[in-house]
């Protein structure tokens, strides 16, 4: 069983996992779709200007295609073809680009101006960046998990950014830009998703091995149900169910897991890790990077290296029985 | 007016007795030639260039697919960070260099650079400091932190190894090599340029190489600074950049960004100085507003200095600075889009097209130019750099920009330039092909990253899970990055061949206007018998051209020793005699007793450094004494 | 076009060799060299006002502004071996070998004397470079500036050398010019230094 769990990061879909791809165009609140017309607009102007260079191009060689193909003599070249040096660069290198970028640079205030502060009561959450996580915090709420973040449908959310090591940045493409989250201070953006879904979030700054495999899940619901979700979050760990679940806490305990990690409601209060206190409620694992199943979790428990190599969580060896009963109480603690 | 009564003959013969570097060991060592010098220059910068594509064709290789695992996540980041590095470092602005440095005293009617034994220890420092970074990868250390080196991943707690060290050391080693070559083209192009060739009369390549020289003056500081500054963190212990001691990672972006944004005009400056030379010799005419050109790499040059913060978009920066830097990143496109319209007015007001490589080369330029312009402008728009930052758009638009406006050019200065060099012109059906394949295959692996990036891929990150919409792209890429790479394979088999097999140049193969085609294929070691007096901007296009002038006066012969003609600012009128020095080692001596100290740096050996530290000041006394015959009073 | 009327020389006439002042290319490598330096200078300075706009605290650590009680008289030594220098030039630019000597022996003294305050003044902080980013700017830029007064003074031992030999004369003293130009170069950036670091605090 451990062997077939140890599988290298093998073709299993991420992409199940959330409700659209992680696209700038696939747009899924107001303030993406105003930068995704942006885009589009730019992207126009920026073709009609490429047509026109290479129509200018391709006529201007059509113009002489049946010049003879030979070197002139310096006689000859000494006296060129008539040409209107300043309709050229005067009227179309530098007045066509100034009005061009002008149009440019209005579009991109307006753009910049349709955005909102976060109003008044508006929720706070504190999102940390760590090699190679997000810790989402929930200050006002007393919540605290991993990975996972999730906003009332059609209201702002306030976020604070902050590193816990090196600069990494915050990137959800169906939702707004990103914005870094750098050591030392903090910064803060406005979330706020117009349509309900589960959208992926990732890291978009080089922030060492892993960077490729730090992606957060962004879930965006009714407000009924996201007062639900904090509510069942800020709430303890689960006791365990059975009898190898509580195994299996035991087995958590007795290994070093708690070191790193917490689970809310037992002794466990290591806080260089994810919180684990409703892991079993997560759709992925390790940053996004695997799915939340038996067999996933059992691998990455066992050698998390083999499946994120460089992650800083370390191989923790153990007999069938006990690996089969530690995963059973964690997917247990929805 | 009167002719003076100069011996001639033999002239050339005294001259070659005067100049020419020895065929031995000692020569091939100490030589100060400049045209030998730049070709160095070329050959070595096209090995990097080499070696940053075979890191690449790696790269591509691992994102072909998703999940990728032909290489490790610490093999893929040492394979990027090493391929921007040396793209940027040790093949862009060297290659221009080396053009630089061959075309330089030929263009302008002298005979050598400035300071021929500073230009030949700027050679051996840029060697040798590829040789240093390189060696990372035999200490299994190669630099990982990317190109950009961002603090505090790169600082002593993220990558305690030696890693950065190679990597800031190696880069101090390479400023000061780009500097003195800078002061070096500066002082050259201002006081040694031929009698009559005023400032206005001069070729636009010397406009694109003076403005990036002073350029690289400026901003090669910046990076210096913020080096010194990551090496007292990582191995003192000081605070610049961290955030517990009152430091913060944001002053070494900023300085990094001060100077790198200075940088990629200075490694695309010069390429369109060197295209403003090609393009009138293929459409058969003067150039199209030469004095715009002028005007407009200036300002490019100069602006350039007042957008860098528009990488730190991201960071969190006021509104109101990221909305200036905005206005002035687009407003900088201005001056490049007067070069291209300018380029653009030549071509239709051409006598004729000559479909020769180079100006196939040239074509493609122009368009991959205008590409990467333009989406440079759309991430120049804050809130939608606010998306594309950090994704693969950017990575499309660096990629247009540096293959289309450096590469693209210099491969068609290769074509138009070989042939002076070698004495031997390139086969042009292999040529097509070389383009063909080349300009495809750019598109191929560049266009798509276009659309990965919007559609949510990051950047700089060795592996992506499969459905996220980015599968096909990345192979399509990578598909284009092999046919690119055959394209480059091409260009090199058609070096070599010509070598061999070539056709023979003559001394102007094309009916090119500029003083360098006045010279024999290859040039003799002195460049001119005569110096030459320039009337216009199109030396051999005039009616009298300067070869044939009757009247010869004494001071443009100066065969009495290494000699050449020092001239006025601004009007290029003749002031003075300039004494060159010959052959010598201690370019090279100099150049290896940095490399010690370097190295002792590296394993941070006191010892090692006090020592090899007075030897490079022993070197430099050496080097500084005074010849006996500069001592006659 | 513009440019001269050819032929611009009579013919018969020989071109100088010009091998000092602002017609020689060596002096011009010089001014070159020192512009980029006074950009990492001034990289450095930028750096202080930025980390001190932008971190609260910057000076919490041991508070105080630097003290000015060394650099002080230290300025003065400076800008006294600048006049030294200056007067040893003038000097050969007459012929005047003895005067060289001693103006170079006299920069060279008061450089050195220079050095060791600054070596004291750093001894006598008991705080070092790693306490926080101020004493970091602080300690590399001055000490920056102590490296270039240093190779400032082997450049003056290095022409004196061949100034006691008689190698310069009224008309060939390249290197005296482009030492001079180099110490005047130091010693402004000193006068920058003490205005940013040591003055600015205590002004804004």
């Amino acid at each position: 069983m451990i062997a077939a769990m140890l599988r290298p990061l093998a073709v299993f879909q991420l992409r199940a996992y959330y409700d659209r791809a992680p696209s700038t165009m696939s747009a899924a609140s107001h303030d993406a779709q105003r930068l995704a017309t942006l885009g589009v607009a730019m992207t126009v102007v920026a073709t009609l200007i490429f047509l026109l260079v290479v129509g200018i191009i391709g006529f201007g060689l059509w113009r002489r295609r049946n010049s003879p193909d030979a070197l002139d003599s310096p006689a000859d070249v000494r006296t060129p073809v008539d040409v209107s040096e300043n309709w050229w660069i005067l009227g179309g290198g530098l007045a066509m680009p100034v009005v061009v970028l002008a149009g440019v640079f209005l579009m991109t205030l307006s753009t910049m101006r349709a955005y909102r502060p976060a109003p008044a009561g508006a929720p706070e959450i504190l999102v940390i960046g760590h090699q190679w996580w997000w810790e989402v915090r929930y200050p006002n709420d007393t919540v605290i998990t991993a990975n996972e973040l999730h906003l009332p449908v059609g209201r702002a959310v306030h976020l604070e950014l902050r590193s816990a090591d090196v600069i990494h940045s915050f990137w959800a493409p169906n939702l707004e830009g990103k914005t870094d989250v750098i050591p030392g201070q903090q910064n803060e953006m406005v979330l706020r998703a117009d349509s309900a879904g589960v959208y992926r979030a990732e890291c978009a700054e080089y922030c060492g091995r892993q960077h490729a495999n730090m992606a957060l899940s962004i879930v965006a619901e009714a407000p009924a149900d996201y007062q639900r979700w904090l509510s069942s979050t800020k709430a303890v760990a689960a006791a365990p169910a059975n009898d190898t679940a509580r195994a299996g806490l035991a087995v958590f305990m007795s290994h070093s897991c708690a070191f790193c990690h917490s689970i809310r409601g037992t002794p466990a209060t290591g806080s260089f890790g994810p919180d684990l206190t409703h892991l079993g409620s997560r759709s992925t694992l390790a940053g996004g990077a695997l799915p939340n199943t038996v067999g996933y979790l059992a691998g990455w428990i066992s050698n998390a290296d083999r499946l994120k190599p460089g992650t800083k969580m370390p191989a923790s060896p153990m007999d069938g029985a006990s690996l089969q009963a530690v995963v059973r109480y964690l997917e247990g603690l929805k | 007016m009167t002719t003076a009564r100069i011996t001639l003959s033999g002239l050339a013969e005294r001259l070659d007795a005067q100049w020419a570097t020895p065929h031995t060991v000692y020569g091939w060592f100490a030589t100060v030639d400049h045209k030998k010098i730049g070709i160095r220059y070329l050959v070595t910068a096209f090995v990097f260039l080499l070696l940053g594509g075979i890191e690449a064709a790696l790269m591509r290789a691992q994102l072909a697919r998703p999940n990728g695992h032909l290489l490790s996540p610490e093999a893929y980041d040492q394979l990027f960070t090493m391929h921007g590095t040396t793209m940027i470092f040790w093949y862009a602005s060297p290659i221009l260099s080396g053009f630089g440095n061959y075309l330089v005293p030929l263009l302008i009617g002298s005979r050598d650079m400035a300071f021929p034994r500073l230009n030949a220890f700027s050679y051996w420092s840029f060697v040798l400091s590829g040789l240093f970074v390189y060696a990372s990868f035999l200490a299994g250390a190669a630099p990982h932190g990317g190109w950009f080196a961002y603090v505090p991943y790169t600082g002593p707690s993220y990558s305690p190894g030696l890693n950065m060290d190679f990597y800031a050391l190696a880069l101090l080693f390479l400023t000061i090599s780009t500097t003195v070559g800078a002061i070096n083209f500066v002082v050259t192009i201002f006081t040694m340029r031929a009698p009559g060739m005023s400032l206005s009369r001069m070729p636009l390549m010397m406009w694109s190489t003076l403005t990036t020289s002073v350029a690289t003056i400026f901003a090669l500081p910046a990076l210096t600074a913020a080096l010194i500054l990551l090496e007292l963190d990582r191995r003192f212990g000081f605070r610049f950049f961290d955030a517990t001691g009152g430091g913060t990672p944001l002053l070494w972006q900023h300085l990094f960004w001060v100077f790198g944004h200075p940088w990629v005009y200075i490694i695309i400056l010069p390429a369109t100085g060197m295209a403003s030379m090609m393009f009138p010799t293929f459409c058969r005419r003067p150039i199209v507003g030469h004095t715009y050109i002028a005007l407009a790499t200036v300002s490019t040059g100069l602006f350039g200095f007042g957008v860098w913060a528009h990488h730190m978009f991201a960071t969190g920066m006021p509104l109101l600075s990221t909305t200036f830097f905005s206005a002035a990143s687009m407003a900088v496109s201005v001056p490049s889009g007067m070069q291209v319209f300018a380029w653009l007015a030549t071509i239709w007001a051409a006598r004729r097209h000559v479909f020769s490589t180079t100006f196939l080369f040239l074509l493609g330029f122009i368009v991959l130019f205008v590409i990467g312009g333009v989406s440079g402008v759309m991430t120049a728009s804050v809130p939608y750099d606010w998306q594309v930052t950090d994704s693969y758009f950017v990575v499309a638009h660096l990629h247009y920009v540096l293959v289309g406006i450096n590469l693209f050019p210099v491969i068609a200065a290769f074509y138009y330039w070989l042939p002076k060099m070698t004495g031997r012109l390139l086969d042009e059906r292999l040529g097509r092909w070389n383009f063909w394949v080349m300009f495809i295959g750019a598109n191929l692996t560049f266009f798509p990253m276009h659309f990965v990036g919007v559609r949510g891929m990051p950047r700089r990150i060795y592996t992506y899970p499969a459905g996220m919409g980015w599968d096909s792209m990345n192979m399509l890429e990578s598909v284009g990055a092999a046919v690119f790479a055959i394209g480059v394979l091409l260009f090199l088999i058609n070096v070599l061949w010509s070598r061999r097999a070539g056709a023979i140049a003559g001394d102007n193969p094309w009916g090119a206007s500029s003083l360098e085609w006045s010279t024999t294929s290859p040039p003799p070691e002195y460049n001119f018998e005569i110096i030459p007096v320039v009337r216009s901007r199109e030396p051999l296009w005039d009616a009298q051209p300067p070869a044939t002038d009757a009247a010869v006066a004494e001071y443009r012969v100066l065969d009495d020793g290494r000699r050449t003609l020092g001239t006025t600012v601004l009007d290029g009128q003749p002031q003075e005699v300039l004494r060159m020095p010959g052959d010598s080692l201690w370019p090279l001596a100099i150049a290896l007793t940095l490399a010690a100290m370097f190295t002792a740096l590296l394993f941070a050996s006191l010892a090692g450094i006090l020592v090899t530290g007075a030897l490079v000041l022993l070197c430099a006394g050496g080097w500084l004494w005074p010849q006996p015959e500069e001592l006659v009073p | 076009m513009t440019g001269a009327a050819y032929p611009y020389v009579e013919a018969g006439t020989a071109l100088p060799e010009i091998t000092t002042g602002t017609r020689a290319t060596g002096w011009w490598g010089m001014v070159w060299l020192c512009v980029t330096e006074a950009m990492l200078f001034a990289c450095l300075i930028a750096s202080y006002f930025f980390l001190r706009g932008s971190i609260n605290g910057f000076y919490a650590e041991g508070g105080h502004y630097p003290s000015l009680t060394l650099p002080l008289p230290m300025t003065a030594i400076l800008l006294a071996s600048s006049a030294t220098m200056w007067w040893g030039e003038r000097g050969i630019r007459r012929g005047d070998q003895r005067r060289l000597r001693i103006g170079l022996a006299l920069t060279f003294a008061l450089g050195v004397v220079f050095l060791v305050l600054q070596s004291i003044e750093f001894r006598h902080n008991p705080l070092g470079p790693t306490v926080s980013a101020y004493h970091s700017i602080f300690y590399t830029t001055t000490g920056l500036h102590g490296a270039h007064v240093a190779m400032g003074l082997l450049m003056n031992l290095y022409v004196q050398l061949q100034a006691w030999r008689g190698h310069f004369t009224a008309k060939r003293h390249l290197a005296i010019q482009n030492v001079s130009l180099y110490w005047h170069f130091v010693d402004a950036v000193w006068i920058v230094i003490l205005t940013c670091l040591y003055l600015s605090p205590r002004l804004w």
